[in-house]
């Protein structure tokens, strides 16, 4: 199968730990690809790492996008191939203004399509447009502006950390709408999350624990074994599952 | 092109808008080099221009009681590459007036241009004056400005200033406002300042609450890059029962830039509070990563930072 974007064996340590063990992951074109784990599995360092963020370079390993090697790629580099993240806890910007921060990343900039963006995370532009993105917005506030502005930019690739994070359970279907919404307008999705109530949204969705991608599947199977076998990383151990693939209970 | 044209147009460039000193209906005022090339008064404001060897001094009067509803816009400048300017203005803000002032102070073609402002302002029982100064200097870095204020607020009034010199060099600046306040008084200075080359930033910025009540913000954004170097000092006193007053200054250092801060509160009367904060640092790496995660390159991400940052 043709991915846009692949890795193979991402391994990555820092401050002394292994956080990445062999990331062997594949995103196809078009895809909204849920990847499902607890805390602390290791999800927001691969996000990073795909991104290309500072102390981030894995160890070992490549990351290929669209058919290109970009492991020693720049943020800037990547985010101009067409590959962009929503923060898990966006930055504030002191006098910076939602309309000229939803721009930033625009390639051709209207009024239309910032009102769009807006609309799409259900907060008024009227309302907004002229505010600043500075720590005056609430954190789900802040959350919605992010994902508003990687809707605006129309990446290839959209990597959404935990976009789920901070927003009250009714906010939840909005997300799940800008996602599909994000894959019909032609953008792949990384769905990054802990809440195995957003798998649903995914076409495809994996497992990963420890550094780990466990299991590639169907969106439900992986829910399910999520909810049920799963547990916080503090205290999995270690099983050797039919096929001969690791898990932790 | 006329001088009043001319200066006009460096205006322009400085961010005001023409059309105000144009206007018979906006009181305005227009000095270039040491000559006054335009002085619009509206009833309840006066202008008196005098011309000196260097320069203009100038009184401006508002009457007591006066409301200016379009605020007045006042006009700067040098054209020439060399030159010295002096301005010595004296504002008199009358009892319960309220005024807005915009200055711009444009130095296109500098190359060896000192600009002197000794102001004294007065503003008087529960008035308000809002000054707000941006200045414009060109790009060769070839400008030594000294704004310097004595103000003195009076029962109840409220003074606020912002002085901008963000865009284009800075030269040389040497910054120095010192504000008096009376009971239930009110002072806000603004400076923000974005050096680079090897510009040199001095920012002085006191407020001595001297009356109960009274109260004051010194803050400062200011942003260095390259070897341009900066020091703020932001004091504010304490010296009447429940004053109360803040220090805020913000710096941002890049590259081989070099920025001090110096906050100094001081407190005669133990009902008064005074605090304050100051960071130097550099840029935020998340917001830079964030900002590079739409496409922007370091160096105009960085930009857009200290941007951001000098217009909140």
């Amino acid at each position: 199968m043709e991915f846009l974007l692949k890795t193979e064996d991402l391994h990555l340590e820092r401050n002394g730990q292994k956080i990445l063990r062999g990331v062997n992951m594949g995103i196809a074109p078009g895809q909204v690809y849920g990847l499902l784990g607890r805390n602390g599995s290791g999800k927001s360092t691969l996000a990073y790492t795909l991104m290309g963020c500072t102390e981030y370079t894995p160890d070992r390993g490549r990351i290929i996008f669209a058919g290109q090697d970009i492991t020693t790629l720049s943020i800037t580099e990547r985010a101009r191939l067409g590959l962009t993240l929503a923060w898990q806890n966006p930055a504030h910007f002191e006098g910076l203004k939602v309309k000229d921060y939803l721009t930033l990343g625009m390639k051709d900039p209207s009024l239309e399509r910032l009102e769009q963006a807006l609309s799409a995370v259900a907060l008024s532009p009227s309302a907004y447009l002229e505010r600043t993105v500075n720590d005056a917005l609430s954190s789900g506030e802040r959350k919605r502006i992010e994902l508003a502005a990687v809707y605006a930019m129309r990446p290839r690739l959209a990597i959404l950390d935990e976009p789920d994070s901070g927003i009250d359970v009714l906010s939840l279907d909005d997300i799940a709408r800008l996602i599909r919404r994000m894959a019909a307008e032609g953008t792949t999705v990384l769905l990054i999350t802990h809440r195995d109530e957003m798998v649903p949204v995914a076409d495809v969705a994996a497992l990963m624990c420890e550094g780990e991608i466990l299991r590639v599947g169907e969106p439900q199977t992986v829910r399910e074994h999520y909810a049920r076998r799963c547990r916080p990383c503090e205290v999995a151990t270690l099983v050797e599952a039919p096929g001969g693939v690791y898990e932790r209970l | 092109m006329s001088d009043f044209e001319a200066i006009l147009k460096a205006y322009e460039r400085s961010g005001g808008d023409p059309n105000f000193l144009r206007s018979p209906k906006v009181a305005s005022l227009v000095i270039s080099g040491n000559r006054v090339l335009g002085a619009n008064q509206v009833p309840g404001v006066r202008i008196e221009p005098e011309e000196i060897e260097h320069g203009v001094r100038v009184k401006v009067i508002v009457e007591p009681g006066t409301r200016l509803d379009v605020p007045a816009h006042l006009c700067f400048g040098v054209i020439p590459a060399e030159g010295v300017q002096e301005i010595l203005p004296e504002f008199e803000i009358g009892a319960g007036s309220r005024a807005e002032f915009i200055a711009h102070c444009t130095f296109p073609n500098a190359v060896n241009v000192r600009h002197l402002m000794e102001a004294r302002i007065h503003v008087g029982e529960n008035a308000t004056m809002k000054y707000g100064e941006t200045h414009y200097h060109g790009e060769a870095g070839g400008v030594e400005v000294v704004p310097k204020a004595q103000v003195t607020v009076d029962k109840g009034g409220h003074y606020s200033s912002e002085f901008a010199l963000t865009t284009g060099r800075v030269g040389k600046l040497d910054f120095d406002y010192v504000v008096d306040v009376a009971a239930h008084g009110v002072a806000e200075l603004v400076a923000k300042a974005y050096g680079y080359g090897n510009d040199a930033i001095s920012v002085k910025e006191t407020i001595r609450l001297n009356g109960e009540y009274a109260r004051g913000l010194a803050k400062s954004r200011i942003a260095v890059r390259d070897e341009a170097t900066s020091e703020v000092m932001g004091a504010t006193e304490g010296n009447a029962p429940f004053a109360r007053g803040h220090v805020d200054c913000i710096e941002v250092v890049r590259d081989r830039a070099v920025a001090n801060a110096i906050p100094i509160v001081k407190v005669r009367d133990d009902r008064a509070y005074v605090t304050h904060e100051a960071a130097i640092g550099t840029v935020n790496k998340k917001e830079l990563e964030t900002l590079m995660s739409r496409g922007l390159d370091e160096e105009t991400a960085v930009d857009v930072i200290i941007r951001g940052m000098l217009a909140g």
